[in-house]
C-alpha cells in the first residue's frame, strides 16, 4: 500500500492506482473529459491536471501512479488558470449551438464550459468544418463537436475488440474516422456513443425527441437474448425515445446493437391493438369480453369431447417468470394437462 | 451455466463450441475480450469462422454435426498426456474407466478424418484446456439443434469432469441461452415433465404437493413436448393450442409441416404483440405486452433473476399477458386472484426453495443468482461448490454417429442456420425496428467462394435453395465464413424461411430438432 496526500487529505490506496482514482476515493472531484473509469488512461485532454510537491510542472492525474509520501494539490488559481484555457481552446473549435444539440443538459463539455464561466472566447481563428455524409442508420457522428478524447476510439478497441476508427491526419487536421474516412460499417453497438462526452455522437433514431430533461428514466432488463443486460429506458410522452445503460451494473453498461437501438418496436404502428377473432377466414376486432368467453367455451367444449390431454399450451421465453408461471399453472390446473413447453429447443 | 458471466474475466482458458458469442450473445462476448486483454487463450470450434475467431489461439473448423468426435478427441489428448484430475476423477467422478476405453479409437488422426480439423490443432486445444484449472467452456444450440444434441452436451460434460473444470469459480460448462427468459420459462415450470423448480409431474409426492398448493387434481402424465405438439396436431391428437408469444411457423423447422400441423388444429389462440405467421393463422388473437409494459421478472443465462419494469402504457386495448391467463382461468372454472406480479414470484418461491430467499426488495438494484434458498442467502454465483447433489457424477460413454441427414449427389451442400448479429429470432420486434431493417433486411445465405466459383454465381445473385422439405429463393452472399460445402441461412427472415428447409429430425432425448445439419441443392 501507498501513502500520499491530497488536498492535506491522507489516503493509502493500493501500488499502481492514479492519483485520479485516488483522489475519488477522497471524494476530490478533478474534472476530466478524456478520461473513462472502463478505459485505460490517454492524457489527451490536459483537464485533470494536479500539482505535486517537488515536481516544477502540472501533472496529468489521470496517468500518474500514485507513489509514497507524494502531497497533491487539485485546485488551486494557476490549475484553474491552466484548465480555464485548455478549456477554451478545445470551445475555440467547437459549434457553439447548445440551443439545438441533442446533447444539450447531458454533455460533459457544456457542464465544464459552465463551471468554468466561459461565455466568450479568447481565441478565434480558424475551425474545422465536416460535412455530415454517414448513410448508417445508428450513429449521428457530427465530427465538429469531437474534440478529440479517443474516448470512442479506446471502447471500440478496448472492450469491443472491433477497432473501426482511429485517428487520422495530424495536428489540427486531427480527426477521428473510419477506415479510408469511409461511411461507418461496424457492429453498431453504440459503446462509442455511450462514452463520447459531447454531442459528437449520438443515436440517429433520437434526434429531435427529447433532451434529457423532459426524460424519465426507468431501470429495466433486456429482452433479447439470455445475456440480461441492464437496460435504462428513457421515456417522454408515454414513449421510450432512447436507450442506455448504466456504467456501475454488471455489464457495465454496454450493449449491443440490439439492446440499444432495436427498441422502436414497442411504438411499433403494428402493435396489436385490439382482440381479433377470425371469422369465415377473416380477423374481425371483438370485445376483451367477447373473446375470452368464446376462448373458454371452446376450450370447455374440447376438455369435454376429447379430454384435456387434446389442448397443449406453447408459453413464452419472452415473458415474464410470473406469466410463465401462471400459464402453466393454468394448462395443469384450468384445462388438466400436462402438455405445456415453449421455445427453449427451438 | 454453472458458472456466472462476470467469472469470465478471472478465465485463463476459454473453450467456445458452436456459439457465435460475438453475435448472438455480444456483451458476453465483451466480458471474453476482457479476459482476453489480459491474457486468457481463446480457443474457437465452429463449422464458420464466427468473429471471435479473431481473439483465437486455436480455431477448429469442424464439419457440422461433427462435434462429439471432436471433443471426444480432446478428451483423448488430454489423458494421453495425463493432464487430467486425478483427484477429482477419484473423489467426485464414476466410470470413469469404462469412459477411457470408449476414447481409444478416437485417436487425434482418426478425429481429424471425420471433422476436417488438424490433428495438430487437436492436440493445441486438449493442451490448452487440460492444462488449465481456470478453464471453461461455452456452447449455443451449435452444441444442441442436433440430433445428437444430447450426446454433444454429454461430452462436453465429460470434458468438464476430465479437467476438474467445474465446481469452481473461473470454471464450468456454460450454456448461453439465447432468449431473454428462456431460464426463467424453465425454472417456473413451463416444461411438459416437470412442474415449477424442475419436480417432476410422475412422481407422486410431488404431485400432491402441487395438489395440496393448486388445489386441484393434477394430472401424472407427463405431456407433450413443443415439438411433439406440432406432430400431434398433425396426427389430428391435438385439438386446441394456446400460444403466448412463440412464433412456431418461423421457429420450427420444416414449416411446411409446422403449418400444416397448425391448420389441423380445431381452435388456435395466439397471444403476442404482433400479428406474427403464427397468429395469422388463429382462430382467436389476444394483444398483449411487451416488457417495456409490465413489471415481472426474468432469469438470465447465469441463473440471476433481475427485475423488469413497466416504463409505458400499453397501446390500444392490449393487456398483460398475466391479467390475460387470469381471465381465460377464470371463466374455465380455475378462479386465480393476483393483486401483484410480485405476489406470483412469491408463490413460485414457496414452491421451489432455490428461489424462496428472492424478493422483490432483494433485486431491487442487482439480481440474484439461484439457488438462494433464504432470505439472507447471498445466492450462487457458480453451482457445486460442496460437491454433485447426486454424489459422485458419471462420465457418459458417447460414440460418433453422422447426423439424421447427410449429403448425397442430390443434396450436396450442409446447410446451418443460426442468427446473425443485427435481427432476432423470428424478427417479429428488430424487422419492425426501422434502423435494423435498413441495414440488415434482406435474407442472404453465406456461401464460399469456392461454391460460387464451380457453380458459376455472382455476389448477391438470387439463386433457388431446396432440401428435400421445401425450397426457398435467396440471395448468395460470398463469405470467408463458411467453407467449401458449408452453406450459411439466417433464421430471421420470413420471406425466405431457412427453416421450410430444416429437417425435423428430433434428439431422442431432448426432441430438439437438427437445425444445424440438412443437406440442400442450389439451382439457379
Amino acid at each position: 500500500m501507498i501513502k500520499l496526500t491530497i488536498n492535506g487529505k491522507t489516503i493509502e490506496v493500493a501500488e499502481g492506482t492514479t492519483v485520479l482514482d485516488a483522489a475519488k476515493m477522497l471524494n476530490i472531484e478533478i474534472p476530466t473529459l478524456c478520461h473513462h473509469p472502463k478505459l485505460t488512461p490517454f492524457g489527451g485532454c490536459r483537464l485533470c491536471i494536479v500539482e505535486v510537491k517537488g515536481v516544477p510542472r502540472p501533472l496529468t492525474s489521470c496517468t500518474t501512479p500514485v507513489s509514497e509520501g507524494m502531497e497533491v494539490t487539485t485546485s488551486t488559481p494557476a490549475l484553474e488558470g491552466l484548465r480555464k484555457t485548455v478549456l477554451e481552446l478545445i470551445l475555440s473549435d467547437h459549434p457553439n449551438d447548445c440551443m439545438v444539440c441533442e446533447k444539450a443538459g447531458d454533455c460533459t463539455l457544456q457542464e465544464l464550459a459552465y463551471f468554468y464561466g466561459i461565455r466568450e472566447n479568447r481565441f478565434g481563428g480558424e475551425r474545422r468544418i465536416y460535412g455530415k455524409k454517414d448513410g448508417n442508420p445508428f450513429i449521428e457522428r457530427d465530427m465538429e463537436k469531437c474534440i478529440l478524447c479517443g474516448r470512442c476510439v479506446k471502447v471500440c478497441d478496448e472492450v469491443q475488440g472491433v477497432g473501426a476508427i482511429d485517428f487520422a491526419y495530424r495536428g489540427f487536421k486531427s480527426k477521428i474516422c473510419p477506415t479510408f474516412e469511409k461511411d461507418l460499417d461496424c457492429e453498431f453497438c453504440g459503446q462509442c456513443v455511450a462514452v463520447c462526452p459531447t454531442g459528437a455522437l449520438t443515436g440517429k433514431m433520437w434526434q429531435l425527441r427529447g433532451r434529457q430533461k423532459d426524460i424519465k428514466e426507468i431501470d429495466t432488463t433486456c429482452s433479447y437474448c439470455g445475456t440480461g443486460c441492464n437496460l435504462t429506458l428513457h421515456v417522454r410522452q408515454n414513449e421510450v425515445v432512447r436507450v442506455t445503460s448504466k456504467e456501475d451494473t454488471w455489464n457495465e453498461g454496454w450493449l449491443c446493437v440490439k439492446g440499444r437501438f432495436g427498441y422502436s418496436f414497442i411504438n411499433s404502428p403494428d402493435r396489436l391493438k385490439k382482440p381479433l377473432i377470425k371469422r369465415n377466414g377473416k380477423f374481425e376486432e371483438a370485445s376483451w369480453n367477447e373473446a375470452l368467453d368464446y376462448i373458454s367455451a371452446k376450450l370447455r367444449e374440447i376438455k369435454e369431447k376429447h379430454g384435456p390431454d387434446s389442448i397443449a399450451g406453447l408459453s413464452s421465453a419472452r415473458c415474464t417468470n410470473e406469466e410463465n408461471y401462471l400459464f402453466q399453472k393454468f394448462m395443469r390446473t384450468g384445462i388438466g394437462t400436462n402438455n405445456v413447453d415453449h421455445c427453449a429447443r427451438l | 451455466m454453472t458458472n456466472s458471466i462476470i467469472e469470465i474475466e478471472g478465465l485463463e482458458v476459454i473453450f467456445i463450441i458452436g456459439s457465435n458469442t460475438k453475435e448472438t450473445h455480444p456483451v458476453i462476448a465483451n466480458r471474453m475480450i476482457k479476459a482476453f486483454r489480459k491474457g486468457a487463450k481463446i480457443i474457437v470450434a465452429d463449422p464458420r469462422k464466427v468473429p471471435m475467431v479473431r481473439f483465437s489461439e486455436v480455431f477448429m473448423n469442424l464439419r457440422p454435426g461433427t462435434d462429439v468426435a471432436l471433443i471426444n478427441g480432446i478428451a483423448h489428448v488430454i489423458l494421453k498426456e495425463g493432464l487430467h484430475d486425478k483427484k477429482f476423477i477419484e473423489e467426485r467422478t464414476e466410470f470413469f474407466d469404462e469412459w477411457t476405453k470408449s476414447l481409444e479409437k478416437f485417436t487425434p488422426d482418426a478425429v481429424s478424418q471425420i471433422t476436417g480439423v488438424p490433428a495438430e490443432n487437436i492436440i493445441k486445444a486438449a493442451k490448452l484446456y487440460g492444462g488449465s484449472r481456470k478453464a471453461g467452456i461455452f456452447y449455443t444450440m451449435g452444441i444442441t439443434q442436433h440430433t445428437h444434441g444430447t450426446d454433444n452436451v454429454n461430452t462436453i460434460a465429460n470434458l468438464a469432469l476430465l479437467t476438474g473444470n467445474i465446481g469452481r469459480k473461473h470454471t464450468g460448462i456454460n450454456p448461453l441461452r439465447g432468449q431473454n427468459n428462456v431460464q426463467g420459462a424453465c425454472d417456473a415450470g413451463c416444461l411438459p415433465n416437470v412442474y415449477p423448480g424442475y419436480q417432476r409431474v410422475d412422481m407422486p409426492t410431488v404431485k400432491e404437493k402441487f395438489e395440496k398448493a393448486w388445489g386441484v387434481p393434477l394430472s401424472a402424465k407427463e405431456g407433450l413436448k413443443a415439438t411433439e405438439m406440432i406432430g400431434e396436431a398433425h396426427k389430428g391428437k391435438i385439438k386446441a393450442l394456446y400460444i403466448m408469444g412463440e412464433n412456431p411457423i418461423l421457429t420450427d423447422a420444416n414449416a411446411n409441416h409446422t403449418k400444416e400441423a397448425l391448420g389441423k388444429l380445431d381452435f388456435l389462440v395466439v397471444q403476442d404483440i404482433f400479428l406474427t405467421e403464427t397468429a395469422a393463422l388463429a382462430d382467436v388473437v389476444l394483444p398483449a405486452t411487451c416488457f417495456a409494459e409490465k413489471d415481472g421478472t426474468f432469469i438470465n443465462t447465469e441463473r440471476k433473476v433481475q427485475l423488469v419494469r413497466k416504463a409505458v402504457e400499453p397501446p390500444g386495448e392490449a393487456k398483460n399477458d398475466m391479467w390475460i391467463i387470469a381471465e381465460i382461468s377464470g371463466r374455465i372454472g380455475y378462479p386465480m386472484n393476483y393483486s401483484s406480479p410480485e405476489e406470483v414470484f412469491d408463490e413460485l418461491g414457496s414452491l421451489w426453495s432455490a428461489l424462496s430467499g428472492i424478493s422483490y426488495g432483494r433485486i431491487r438494484a442487482n439480481g440474484l443468482h439461484w439457488p438462494c434458498p433464504t432470505k439472507d442467502h447471498p445466492g450462487t454465483e457458480f453451482l457445486y461448490k460442496a460437491g454433485f447433489p447426486r454424489g459422485k457424477v458419471s462420465f457418459t460413454c458417447v460414440d460418433y454417429l453422422p447426423p439424421a441427414e447427410v449429403t448425397d449427389k442430390d443434396y450436396p451442400f450442409i446447410l446451418t442456420t443460426g442468427r446473425n448479429l443485427f435481427q432476432y429470432h423470428s424478427g417479429s420486434m428488430t424487422r419492425r425496428v426501422a434502423p435494423i431493417e435498413a441495414h440488415a433486411g434482406k435474407a442472404y445465405m453465406e456461401i464460399s467462394a469456392e461454391d460460387t466459383n464451380m457453380l458459376g454465381i455472382k455476389d448477391g445473385e438470387a439463386i433457388t435453395v431446396k432440401s428435400r422439405r421445401g425450397e426457398i429463393r435467396i440471395n448468395a452472399r460470398i463469405s470467408s465464413r463458411v467453407s467449401k460445402g458449408v452453406l450459411f441461412i439466417p433464421m430471421h427472415y420470413g420471406e425466405a424461411a431457412a427453416n421450410m428447409l430444416t429437417s425435423d429430425a428430433l434428439d431422442p432425448y431432448a426432441k430438439t430438432p437438427e437445425f444445424k445439419v440438412c443437406a440442400v441443392k442450389i439451382e439457379k
